[in-house]
């Protein structure tokens, strides 16, 4: 069928520009279904009916009712948040901004009729449908591990539960046991977040189990913030991290859950607690719209539609766009990016040109904040980077802790930005 | 008299593309006349020998501190966060302060309308240099180069924003500036009067203001753009 569709697609502009006419000029309202409540399809969803008012409808699927969101929820891991100042419910959404909040799965999507199709039987037509589905976990990417391991060894890449269960493995660790960490290759979502929570870890072993040892294996040679951070994990955390990166063997990395081991370059350990964040690629229903090359769905940077299908626009992790990272901040940025375009070509609303932006905040240990950022512009070819910055090392501990204090009012900021 | 010789810069800077430095040096003002200028101040600042603090701190040493230093004196939360942010007291900032104290630091306590006058401010602030303890012999010292300043040519106070324009623009701020002007760590930008958000915006634009998130997201926005943000923000209650 996916194939089908594209040759479908191939037959040119006027017969694609033909099918879409009806639904704008009818007498309907046109629209919008999106797919995923995070930080691109919340966010998506709120804008185009807040700005809209009323002109489009707007859908918005998500399975879960209480959405705890990816960034922060490593600071619930090192005690600094609760779980319930990370959760956050479609209420607002709905009752303010009447945006159709549906909780179900998208389970297909038919590209010529237009139609998303839901776990629960139902069907729902679209003019534009935005895919925000996050990441999905490439098969097979970590020797011994796949899905129903996720309760031995958490990925807690996707926030709520599996966070709960990972923080209640580290403190139930033994007096001195050993943490390990299987980092993702890139690209993947959330570029500081395992070194972010690496360093959460630590935090809580310091307080609780000060002997405790942490194992990185890492695939890549270098990391996010990696000088900053290494900075601090000397100076909080001396001697309790060891990090193993490409040049000792950190990608031939295989990990046995019933026997708790992990063997990296050949060398098995065992550990009390392990953190598997396995290679990502775009959330599954990309793939099954038939919209994905490689892991990924690329995208026109001016106006976040899929390369592959002009009615579909994909935002945030699943995307791939150019320079920008994974993140939370990126997804939230192209949203309202996606939101002009879609409202320009449903209602003929003034479309200015795609400005993005992105800033990741992490925090290494109290009041202990850095953060990294950047400007994007849209150009055919991509999202191009602009301009940026970083914390530098060194910085004083008045600055990291204004630093820290900052990425909480950031958190209040997007969170109201995504659902109302 | 000697002093006032010492009190001298290079203004390459100033020079578009010059080259070389040392092209020629000017006074950064009279010292003499500014300790005139500084009888506007004196009614909340001392400075000189046996200075203490009073509705303002003391001025002593000003040149080349980090803003808000003295632990004994009770600052506004603005200039603490301004020195968070790494803010120092260099003549650039000086100079800015001394123009419109609420555009480089919004919640400043410090109720003075400005120094309108380059002159006035230049003169005023050759008369604070000679209290700071910095080397004032050599040219390396503080004040070292004199940039551009924030004052804003009329023609660019005097645009009128696009409101729908800059309710589009505006949700780039608002991942961080929340929209009902709540602060949990990330002031707000709502409802300022037109000219303090263009002038800050002017200022963080050129790096004068400190913090790097917003050097950036200003840097790239055109002077219309600026225009436009003001009149939405504004605009919101």
């Amino acid at each position: 069928m996916a194939v089908d569709r594209r040759k479908f697609l191939g037959t040119g502009a006027a017969a694609a520009a033909a099918l879409q006419a009806p639904a704008v000029l009818g007498a309907g309202k046109p629209r919008v279904v999106v797919v995923g409540g995070g930080a691109g399809g919340a966010t998506a969803a709120r804008y185009i009916a807040k700005d809209s008012k009323g002109a489009i409808d707007v859908t918005l699927v998500e399975p879960t009712r209480t959405y705890y969101t990816c960034f922060f929820s490593n600071l619930y891991i090192g005690g600094f948040q609760d779980l319930a100042g990370i959760a956050h419910s479609y209420g607002t959404l709905a009752s303010q901004y009447g945006v159709n909040v549906v909780h179900d799965w998208a389970v297909g999507i038919d590209r010529d009729a237009r139609t998303v199709s839901l776990a629960g039987g139902g069907m729902l037509p679209y003019d534009r449908l935005i895919l925000s589905p996050g990441i999905d976990f490439v098969d097979g990417a970590v020797e011994g591990w796949d899905i129903t391991s996720q309760n031995k060894m958490p990925h807690a890449y996707k926030a709520g539960s599996q966070s709960e269960l990972l923080k209640a493995q580290i403190e139930a660790m033994p007096e001195g046991g050993t943490f390990a960490m299987v980092a993702p290759p890139n690209p993947y979502r959330c570029p500081p977040g395992p070194y972010e929570r690496v360093s959460m870890v630590a935090h809580v072993l310091k307080q609780r189990n000060p002997t405790a040892k942490i194992i990185v294996a890492d695939p890549k040679p270098k990391f996010s913030k990696m000088a900053l951070f290494q900075e601090g994990w000397g100076s909080h955390y001396d001697g309790m991290i060891d990090w193993i990166g490409e040049e000792f063997g950190g990608g031939n990395v295989s990990v046995d859950p019933d026997a708790m081991t992990v063997t990296i370059d050949g060398e098995v350990t065992k550990v009390d607690a392990c953190n598997v964040i396995p290679a990502m690629k775009a959330g599954r229903i990309c793939e099954m719209a038939g919209i994905t090359e490689g892991n990924w769905a690329p995208v026109s940077g001016h106006t976040m539609q899929s390369r592959l299908d002009e009615n579909i626009h994909v935002l945030g992790d699943a995307c791939a766009q150019g320079d920008m990272p994974k993140s939370g901040f990126s997804a939230n940025s192209q949203a309202k990016v996606a939101a002009m375009a879609v409202r320009g070509a449903l209602t003929d609303s003034k479309v200015f040109p795609a400005k993005f932006s992105n800033t990741c905040w992490s925090l290494i240990g109290t009041n202990d904040g850095v953060k990294v950022g950047a400007t994007y512009q849209a150009t055919d070819e991509k999202i191009a980077k602009v301009d940026g910055f970083i914390s530098q090392t060194g910085e004083d501990a008045e600055l990291r802790q204004a630093t820290y204090e900052e990425s909480i009012g950031w958190y209040a900021g997007i969170t109201s930005d995504m659902f109302g | 008299m000697q002093r006032r010789l010492a009190l001298v810069i290079p203004v390459w800077a100033a020079l578009a593309g010059a080259a070389q430095a040392s092209e020629g040096a000017v006074p950064i003002g009279d010292p003499e006349r500014g300790e005139n200028v500084f009888e506007q101040c004196a009614s909340c600042h001392e400075v000189g020998p046996g200075a203490r603090h009073k509705n303002g701190p003391l001025l002593n040493g000003v040149f080349g501190r980090k803003v808000a230093q003295f632990e004994d004196f009770k600052y506004s939360n603005s200039i603490v966060r301004a020195r968070k942010d790494g803010m120092v007291w260099d003549l650039e900032h000086l100079d800015a302060y001394l123009e419109n104290p609420k555009a480089l630091v919004s919640g400043t306590r410090m109720a003075f309308r400005g120094l309108k006058e380059p002159q006035d401010r230049r003169d005023v602030l050759a008369y604070l240099r000679r209290f700071s303890d910095n080397p004032q012999d050599i040219p390396e010292a503080e004040p070292t180069v004199r940039k551009v300043e924030v004052a804003l040519p009329p023609e660019t106070l005097a645009i009128v924003g696009d409101r729908d324009y800059g309710e589009y623009l505006s949700s780039e701020c608002t991942t961080c500036h929340q929209t009902d002007g709540d602060y949990d760590g990330i002031p707000s930008v709502i409802g300022w009067p037109n000219e303090d958000f263009v002038i800050a915006m002017h200022a963080y634009k050129r790096k004068i203001r400190p913090h790097p998130v917003m050097q950036m997201m200003a840097g790239r926005l055109s002077d219309e753009e600026i225009a436009a943000l003001a009149a939405y923000f504004g605009a919101l209650e």
